[in-house]
């Protein structure tokens, strides 16, 4: 196992006295097989314990170490040390405000997920002794890439749309708002195109795809939205066209 | 929650957003070929307008588009129109998966039966100027 020296420039920000981030120097000794989220631990243990930054799980499953490294978001767990060459530049998640350092303010985001509803409503509530909601593989398959959302934002990260326009809902809720609508044992859709079917909803997205090309669980945001747009295009002429079709 | 300090926001610039990433320009590529469609389109009215006008503007209007200029600004239209169609037909397996049974159509079928519609429409429209 060789040990390298690793350069690390963090942005820092105290909100108690920055008036704006500024970026600090590290100088770190780094195994090879290290990612950039133990260089971050080994800055925080022996060289400067004011470092702030969020993480958990070490491996891609809690969705809380995201960050631009040099420039790119990315899960600071998955990022390996031994992919980059020279300095390593570390910034809080972009498009959304600094807490402190490395850590951002997330309240926009978890409030567009509580608006989409990302979570089963049953068309008819069964009685219990009907038993277990009963799913095919086949309609299992239809929605499972979209449970594989962390919750990172690192699609948010890497939206221009959303750093443009921050009322967008944004990739992450709306694909989780149509993982349910796909759902066999779901009967939500209504509800839900109230808020993903609306301007702020997919009309925001120009389908630039960043948020696919970015995702560490390799869902697929953009054709979430892309799909949603159809249909609700569908939804659209069925109402003005057709008005005696049902949706 | 914000803490006692206030959180700092970041600005993203208006303009130029997307120099700072290739997949930006990527995006703007293809959607800034959208206009050479459109001056086609704008070709293909004048077109309409000169043959109205009879048989003198139309030879006018024919002359000039077989000359040096026209043929190169078709050429040029030609290039970015295909540019622009084929950045479209490569995203299309995101926008309409097909899924049979347990599985996905791979999205090299759902793109190549782009390109087959397209060489189809191509073949139909040039042996209906009676290429052949």
């Amino acid at each position: 196992m060789s040990e390298r020296i690793v350069e690390l420039e963090v942005l820092r920000y105290n909100p108690e006295t920055d008036s704006e981030p500024r970026y600090q120097r590290y100088s770190v000794p780094c195994m090879n097989e290290w990612v950039v989220l133990d260089a971050l631990n080994h800055v925080k243990e022996s060289i400067d314990p004011t470092l702030s930054y969020r993480w958990s799980c070490h491996m891609a499953v809690c969705g809380s170490c995201g960050m631009m490294i040099n420039g790119e978001p990315k899960l600071a767990c998955k990022a390996f040390l031994r992919e980059y060459d020279g300095v390593i530049r570390v910034e809080p998640l972009a498009n959304f405000p600094i807490q402190r350092d490395l850590v951002t303010v997330i309240d926009d985001f978890v409030n567009k997920l509580k608006r989409v509803k990302p979570y089963l409503i049953p068309k008819e509530a069964p009685p219990l002794e009907a038993g277990e909601f009963r799913q095919s593989p086949a309609e299992l398959k239809r929605y499972k890439q979209y449970t594989l959302c962390i919750n990172c934002m690192l699609c948010y990260a890497a939206c221009p749309e959303y750093g443009l326009v921050p009322k967008f809902i944004g990739p992450a809720a709306i694909s989780l708002a149509h993982r349910y609508n796909e759902d066999s044992r779901d009967g939500g859709r209504e509800e839900r195109q109230q808020e993903i079917a609306s301007n702020e909803g997919v009309w925001e997205c120009s389908f630039v795809g960043a948020c696919s090309e970015v995702c560490p669980e390799h869902v697929d945001p953009a054709g979430a939205l892309q799909q949603i747009k159809i249909k609700s295009t569908v939804d659209w002429y069925k109402e003005h066209v057709m008005p005696w079709s049902k949706k | 929650m914000s803490a006692n300090g206030k959180p700092y926001v970041r600005e993203v610039s208006r303009y130029g957003w997307f120099l700072r990433n290739p997949r930006y320009r990527r995006y703007m590529a293809r959607e800034v070929t959208c206009v050479f469609i459109g001056l086609h389109a704008l070709i293909l009215l004048v077109a309409l307008k000169r043959l109205s006008e009879g048989r003198e503007a139309w030879g006018a209007f024919l002359h000039n588009l077989t000359g040096p200029a026209g043929v190169v600004l078709q050429l040029v239209i030609l290039a970015f129109a295909v540019y622009h169609s084929t950045s479209w037909f490569n995203v299309t397996p995101k926008a309409m998966p097909v899924q049979i049974g347990e599985q996905f159509l791979p999205g090299a079928v759902i793109i190549g039966a782009h390109y087959a519609a397209w060489l189809i429409a191509t073949v139909t429209v040039l042996f209906l100027a009676g290429a052949f």
